[in-house]
């Protein structure tokens, strides 16, 4: 089993870089793929302070926390996680939590396992029922600038945003045997 | 429960971990521990939970790593600490120094009619936070201990610690203190500020 991601591509550095410019101290996380390299980037980073989690709603509670308590916080995960958060969400709603979430999708380009579609397919309405913004990447060009876009509205704006990086942006998942 | 009259009084005990408390931020869990909170007198520094079923531990990592001079204390139920506790094993990654779980434990889930809780025959939540990994936990059973723990939470400590303690299944008078979210946060925060 691999992984046909271009380790070498740009985006998670300039993921990484915003997230650095705005301060963003805990970086919660279930492993995924997608987010293999910014995980690692994340924890070669000493202003930060990496949180796996086992399972996604629990960074929704961690991160309610920790703005209450005066630090940003980023939220990684697969398309497969977000429905997970659901009820969760009602904090960020309740509370008026600042929340960035960063999602890679699955199940929509090029997917060889089918178990990734219901969610994959759900979760913009899952996120938006929640009251939760989405906003979606298709290019690698347009990481950067939308990560910008999310993080000022989010942590200057105090709204709650998901940001989707799309299948086809990440590279699909390869089985090899 | 054959042994209900030596279980401890929920209301006593969430007074005894909560009195002179200085800076400490207290995260309550949904239904009766929030009530006991308020019951205890309201304060500024109660993150009182509404709602939220499984998270307030979490919640109490996200604050014990951001206010790291401060001690959290989340006071929460069996039935909402089942629902979250796999979270006992990201605490124990993380080993925040500052944070400290009271689950008190009916066997119950009290709010929605007192149904049995796993706890009531065959869980034990102080061996899952062990199994998990959290350093230090325990079962208190009388309010001595309960007050060593609670002078405990105003020494520093050197890792999270999970204590259940076990109280009596009774439907008390609801103290009802603020529910709205935001002023909760905005009255935690300006109270930090201070
Ligand atoms: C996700 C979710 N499921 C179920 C409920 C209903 N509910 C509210 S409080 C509660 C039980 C709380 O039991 P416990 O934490 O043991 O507190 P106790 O009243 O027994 O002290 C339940 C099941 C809910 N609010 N949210
Ligand atoms: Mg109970």
């Amino acid at each position: 089993m691999s992984i046909d991601t271009d380790s070498a591509a740009a985006w998670p550095a300039e993921i990484h870089a915003t997230l650095e410019r705005y301060d963003v101290r805990q970086v919660a996380y279930v492993p995924d793929g997608g987010h293999a390299v910014l995980i690692q980037m994340a924890h070669d980073t000493p202003t930060m302070r990496p949180i796996a989690l086992t399972t996604e709603e629990e960074g929704i509670a961690l991160l309610t926390g920790a703005a209450v308590g005066g630090q940003r916080g980023v939220l990684l995960m697969q398309s497969s996680g977000v429905g997970n958060c659901v009820n969760m969400l009602s904090l960020v709603q309740m509370c008026r939590v600042p929340l960035l979430v960063i999602v890679t999708m699955r199940g929509e380009w090029g997917e060889f396992n089918p178990w990734q579609i219901p969610m994959g397919a759900a979760t913009p309405q899952a996120f938006e029922m929640m009251g939760v913004r989405t906003v979606r990447v298709d290019r690698p060009e347009e990481v950067g600038p939308t990560l910008d876009a999310a993080a000022r509205m989010v942590y200057d704006g105090g709204a709650a945003v998901a940001v989707l990086l799309s299948q086809r942006l990440i590279g699909a998942k390869v089985f090899v045997k | 429960m054959s042994q209900s009259n030596s279980l401890l009084d929920r209301r006593a005990v969430a007074a005894t971990l909560l009195a002179n408390r200085g800076g400490m931020i207290a995260v309550t869990g949904l239904g009766a521990p929030t009530y006991d909170a308020a019951a205890a007198g309201d304060h500024p520094l109660n993150f009182y939970l509404w709602g939220a079923m499984g998270g307030a531990a979490m919640i109490g990592l996200g604050l014990a790593l951001a206010q790291p001079d401060r001690h959290v204390l989340v006071l929460t139920g069996d039935g909402e600490m089942l629902m979250g506790a796999q979270s006992f094993a990201t605490i124990a990654m993380q080993r925040p120094a500052n944070l400290s779980i009271a689950i008190v434990d009916n066997g119950r889930y009290g709010e929605t009619g007192g149904q049995e809780s796993a706890t009531a025959r065959t869980s034990d939540l102080t061996a899952v936070a062990a199994g998990f990994g959290i350093p230090d936990a325990a079962t208190l059973t009388t309010m001595d201990e309960v007050a060593a723990f609670a002078a405990s939470l105003h020494q520093p400590q050197t890792a999270p610690r999970v204590r259940v303690i076990k109280i009596r299944p009774e439907d008390l008078v609801r103290v009802l203190p603020v529910r709205d979210g935001a002023t909760i946060r905005t009255r935690i925060q300006a109270a930090l500020a201070q």
